[in-house]
């Protein structure tokens, strides 16, 4: 693949033409924020944290879904931007009920993780506080709408890489819903084959393990990189 | 509300050098349930070093009845709930010169506000009427302070120079956070200690 | 079909109008038919029949004649003699029209409107030339009004090179709001290499108000046909896909009609008017989501995905419907194709400012005596679309400001009444020319209150994708509610202004990033209304309740926390 050159932070590096610029920016070792992406799912672009500047645009561009091209002079960490980025968190924190000291998911969650790590001390926004529902009919998994920031990760997963498509979206603007089936009770779909990968890729403590109380949830998304690699190689290609 | 909490790095006034050479330090404790000051005081041996620095001139441990004029800081502990809430916020805010959200409670509105999702009315009905025996009410009488339809957290009520987050923080983080203040420094904190929950 | 044959239909349907002595248009476009101009036109048929009139008189039901405010509308029309519009017609009045007008040349001068009404003489009709004139379900009077002829110069006499070039060089302008260069959209989906292409018609329309689409597809369907078929030819496509909202049903099915009645006649589908040209026509009905007028969120929906944006670029002439370049233009936009084809890019760009080419439609709503549908020249005043075409404001009210743009543009205030309506002016002023959707508000409407309902609108049609608009515009609801309920500080109004910031700047798509411009415009030109509403607790115009007051201000010495109004509320309910 053609090599790009381009500038990062006042820096002259170079990548590979047809990368998106957040993995360029992640092989520098630059810490970039990000909710939605998944590296082994296929980016949208959705939560927004991972924007950055441009010189020469006054639009700001979602790393993830930005090719890297030649001469390319890009900011990741500028003022408005660290300050968007605080923002946009304050507004996910504000949209549903995310009381992380009663939360599974507690001190493992990514969504908390960003926030402290941007900077983030308190909400300016109203809380939203929606009545949302939980959904604990499957036998080994629990859905919490109260903690889904909608980032997509489960509905990704599990077209993409288990291919049995239980998830997708209803409604719409701040009244979507992640849902499973036909908008039935997630022990009721039929298409679950019970794998758990959308427990695992899931950021915040919106899917759980059956059973497990505050602060013990911990997610390993290592299984993607390791299937997606085997099956690149064609390491189960028993045919 | 959305009281715009202002970074505490430009902001925070230093405490200024009080006439005995010590700091005028209140804790206060609203809506919640008293874990922060449990946290507060498991600084153990430091609360000698703090002690040395500061004088304790309003806290729920101390049992003053009137909120004292010319305090440095003040640690608020809890959300705001009720109108005493109100009140003794605004009383605070105008006599500290420095007020920091003490806990989780206080920053998000936390456990305490987990009772936003149901109306006033029947929360009242649910806890005191429905549950075991009879409780004052508060409407007809002056004994309970009306609740509020929701809970805040303390900085969309009063301007707020410095949040502790935790719940409750741990010893670390209070005592990152109070000997900053009383050295006049900002409060900074780690990412880590940043952490909510 | 081929170009003789299409030549001698236009001739026998010119002959058989002709032989009518008097034929009556009745309007049967949506806002007519919801005032009652079935009943209108059947009232005018039994009256002919009665009086024995069938064979010399024919009753027309047409698209849109304007005036909408005044319908039913009814046009009169004779050979050698003016046409004669009606307002306002009753079945009574079609009596009479019939009894007078049409037996005795007697107009009915009550309803009359003037010819020289402003609302018709300052008017510019290229794109609803036909609209109120012929009867849409009928091919042939299109085809007698030039319908077609654009197609077969096309095909016959250009290259798509030339067909680019030519849309190019007459400055059309894209009318779904963004205002892109046509001919170089086009001439970029010509250039992308691909084995199929496709071409797609915007018919969403889903700013509140806006009916500029809606009337051209139920007026003249044809013209949109024609528009896309020769775009199919310029850029290299066989397919095309109608895209209408679903709140259109009358459109979506004149359409349809017209699609196979042109199908039939061999002006659409294979082969069109004898060449190696082909194409077909589809149509999708949408689900009434504002989004899914953003071009990548239609292409979802049309491939049967939840409609939602995706980044661009890659932009639809490179990757669009199934991977393949694709054409995406709005209706208007293909409306004002085949004249351009026929009377020469020079005749184009000779209407309208330097860099706004042609005319463009608006829907005329809001406090203005005739509200309707108008099309005039790029750059006429406002004060002219105001007082002249609208009739000005009635009961003596002032002019406060007009909104251009729906809820992605922004508000004119009055000492721009003079501005040239063309789309770096408007952008000047910090709105947008937009679809067409023009709102006027007299000094009675509240400025915060108007951004307020813009506002809501975006925020229940965010599509829910991205973050900022998601969450962005319902804090930005509930901040403005504040405002217009008396329950703001200062540091609200703070806050909506950061947010308007993040939304703009962060959102994927359109509609995240001009949510906020109506509260940014409202805010440039109106601030020290908002303030007033926080100060002074006031609502100037006296359009807000202003029933409740900040938490700050909250009375603590009652024990009784007051549900009515009179006390505070958090506003978090
Ligand atoms: C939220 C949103 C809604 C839109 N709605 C419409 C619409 O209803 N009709 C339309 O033609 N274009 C709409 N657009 C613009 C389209 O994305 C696209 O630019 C347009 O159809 C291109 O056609 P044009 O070049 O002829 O204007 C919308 C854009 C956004 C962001
Ligand atoms: S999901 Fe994360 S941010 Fe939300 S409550 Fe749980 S730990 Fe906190
Ligand atoms: S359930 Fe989890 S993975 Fe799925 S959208 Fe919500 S936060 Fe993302
Ligand atoms: S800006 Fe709004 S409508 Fe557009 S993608 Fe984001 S959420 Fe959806």
């Amino acid at each position: 693949m053609p090599v790009v050159t381009l500038t990062v932070n006042d820096e002259l590096v170079s990548g590979q033409s047809g990368q998106s610029l957040l993995s360029l920016l992640k092989e520098l070792g630059i810490e970039m924020p990000t909710l939605c992406h998944l590296e082994g799912l296929s980016d949208r672009g959705g939560c927004r944290l991972c924007m950055v500047e441009l010189q020469g645009s006054k639009r700001l561009f979602a790393a993830c879904v930005t090719p890297v091209q030649e001469g390319m002079v890009v900011y990741t960490h500028t003022e408005r931007l660290n300050n968007y980025r605080r923002m946009i968190l304050e507004l996910l924190f504000a949209e549903r009920n995310h009381v992380c000291a009663v939360c599974v998911q507690n001190g493992h969650c990514e969504l908390q993780t960003q926030a402290a790590k941007n900077g983030m001390d308190s909400v300016r926004y109203d809380y939203l506080v929606p009545d949302l529902p939980m959904d604990a009919s499957h036998e080994r998994y629990v859905l919490d709408h109260n903690r889904c920031i909608l980032c997509t990760r489960c509905v990704r997963v599990c077209d993409e890489i288990e291919g049995a498509h239980v998830w997708d979206l209803m409604g719409r603007g701040v009244n979507s819903r992640v849902i499973a089936g036909l908008n039935q009770p997630w022990g009721d779909s039929d298409s679950c084959t019970k794998c758990g990968k959308c427990v695992q890729v899931c950021p915040t403590g919106a899917l759980t393990l059956r059973g497990s109380t505050v602060a013990e949830m911990e997610k390993q998304h290592d299984f993607l990189k390791w299937i997606l690699t085997g099956r690149e190689k064609k390491q189960w290609d028993y045919s | 509300m959305a009281r715009k909490q202002t970074n505490p790095r430009e902001d925070a006034a230093p405490a200024a050098p009080p006439s005995n050479g010590k700091i005028r330090l209140a804790t206060v404790w609203m809506g919640g349930c008293s874990g922060c000051h449990m946290s507060f005081l498991d600084l153990d041996e430091k609360l000698l070093d703090l002690f040395a620095q500061a004088d304790l001139v309003y806290s729920p441990i101390a049992d003053l009845k009137e909120f004292p004029e010319n305090v440095d800081v003040t640690l608020v502990e809890g959300a705001i709930a009720n109108v005493d809430h109100v009140k003794l916020a605004k009383e605070i805010r105008e006599r500290s010169k420095i007020v920091v959200s003490f806990g989780d409670c206080a920053v998000t509105g936390n456990v305490t506000s987990l009772r936003n999702r149901l109306q006033v009315d029947d929360l009242l009905t649910k806890v005191y009427h429905e549950g075991p025996g009879s409780v004052p009410h508060g409407d007809d009488d002056d004994i309970m302070p009306a609740l509020l339809p929701r809970v805040i957290p303390l900085h969309q009520l009063i301007k707020v120079d410095a949040f502790i987050p935790g719940c409750p923080p741990d010893t670390d983080r209070i005592w990152t956070a109070v000997s900053a203040l009383l050295a006049g420094q900002p409060v900074e904190f780690e990412p880590e200690m940043r952490l909510f929950g | 079909m081929n170009r003789v044959e299409l030549q001698n239909m236009a001739q026998a349907e010119t002959e058989r109008q002709n032989a009518f002595r008097c034929r009556l248009l009745c309007c049967a476009s949506t806002p007519c038919l919801s005032s009652g101009s079935t009943a209108v036109s059947e009232a005018m048929k039994q009256a002919l029949t009665d009086g024995n009139l069938d064979a010399e008189v024919e009753v027309v039901a047409t698209g849109c004649m304007g005036p909408c405010s005044r319908g039913p509308l009814v046009t009169v029309k004779m050979p050698g003699q003016e046409d004669v519009v009606y307002e306002k017609v009753t079945p009574e009045v079609a009596k009479e029209i019939v009894a007078k007008h049409v037996t005795q040349s007697k107009p009915v001068s009550e309803n009359v409107l003037p010819a020289d009404m402003p609302f018709f003489v300052k008017q510019k009709k290229v794109v609803l030339a036909n609209s109120g004139q012929i009867d849409p379900e009928r091919l042939e009077d299109y085809v007698a009004r030039g319908g077609y002829a654009a197609l077969a110069h096309a095909l016959r006499e250009m290259t798509p090179e030339e067909v680019c070039a030519t849309l190019t060089k007459s400055g059309l302008r894209g009318r779904g709001g963004a205002g892109y260069p046509t001919g170089i959209k086009w001439d970029l989906v010509r250039k992308s290499e691909g084995d199929k292409k496709y071409v797609v018609a915007n018919g969403d329309e889903g700013d509140p108000g806006a009916y500029m689409d809606r009337t051209m597809m139920e007026s003249d369907p044809h013209r949109l046909l024609e528009g896309m078929a020769i775009a199919g030819y310029a850029v290299g496509a066989d397919q095309g896909y109608l895209y209408v909202r679903g709140e259109y049903p009358i459109a979506a099915q004149r359409l349809q009609r017209a699609i196979r009645a042109a199908e039939r006649r061999g002006l659409l589908g294979s082969r069109v008017l004898e060449s190696n040209f082909n194409f077909r026509i589809d149509v999708r009905i949408g689900a009434g989501a504002f989004v899914c007028g953003e071009e990548t969120a239609l292409m979802a929906s049309i491939m049967g995905r939840r409609g939602q944006p995706v980044p661009r670029p890659p932009y639809p002439s490179e990757r669009g419907l199934w991977g393949k370049p694709t054409l995406i233009n709005n209706v208007e936009t293909y409306g004002s194709i085949a004249p351009i084809i026929l009377n020469g890019p020079e005749w184009f760009s000779g209407i309208g400012t330097e860099k706004s080419k042609g005319t463009k439609i608006f829907a005329l709503a809001g406090n203005i005596d005739t509200t309707g549908l108008i099309e005039v020249p790029m750059g006429i005043t406002l004060r002219e679309i105001v007082y002249d075409i609208a009739n000005g404001i009635p009961d003596g009210y002032a002019f406060k400001a007009a909104q251009t743009g729906g809820p992605s543009g922004g508000c004119i205030p009055s000492q721009f009444l003079d501005t040239p309506v063309d789309y770096e002016s408007l952008g000047a002023l910090g709105s947008i020319m937009g679809s067409g959707g023009l709102v006027v508000m007299d000094e009675r409407s509240c400025m915060a209150d108007v951004a307020k309902y813009f506002i809501e609108f975006c925020m229940d049609e965010s599509c829910g994708k991205c973050v900022p608009c998601r969450v962005g515009t319902v804090q930005m609801h509930r901040l403005l509610e504040r405002i217009t309920d008396g329950s703001a500080t200062f540091e609200d109004l703070e806050t909506l202004e950061e947010l308007c910031v993040l939304v703009r700047d962060t959102s994927l798509c359109g509609l995240g990033q001009n949510a906020p411009n109506p509260v940014i415009s409202t805010l440039r030109y109106f601030r020290e209304e908002y303030e007033a509403h926080i100060k002074e607790r006031r609502c100037p115009a006296g359009a807000c309740e202003m029933n409740r007051i900040p938490v700050q201000e909250l009375n603590t010495n009652s024990r009784v926390y007051s549900q009515n109004g009179a006390q505070a509320e958090p506003a978090q309910a």
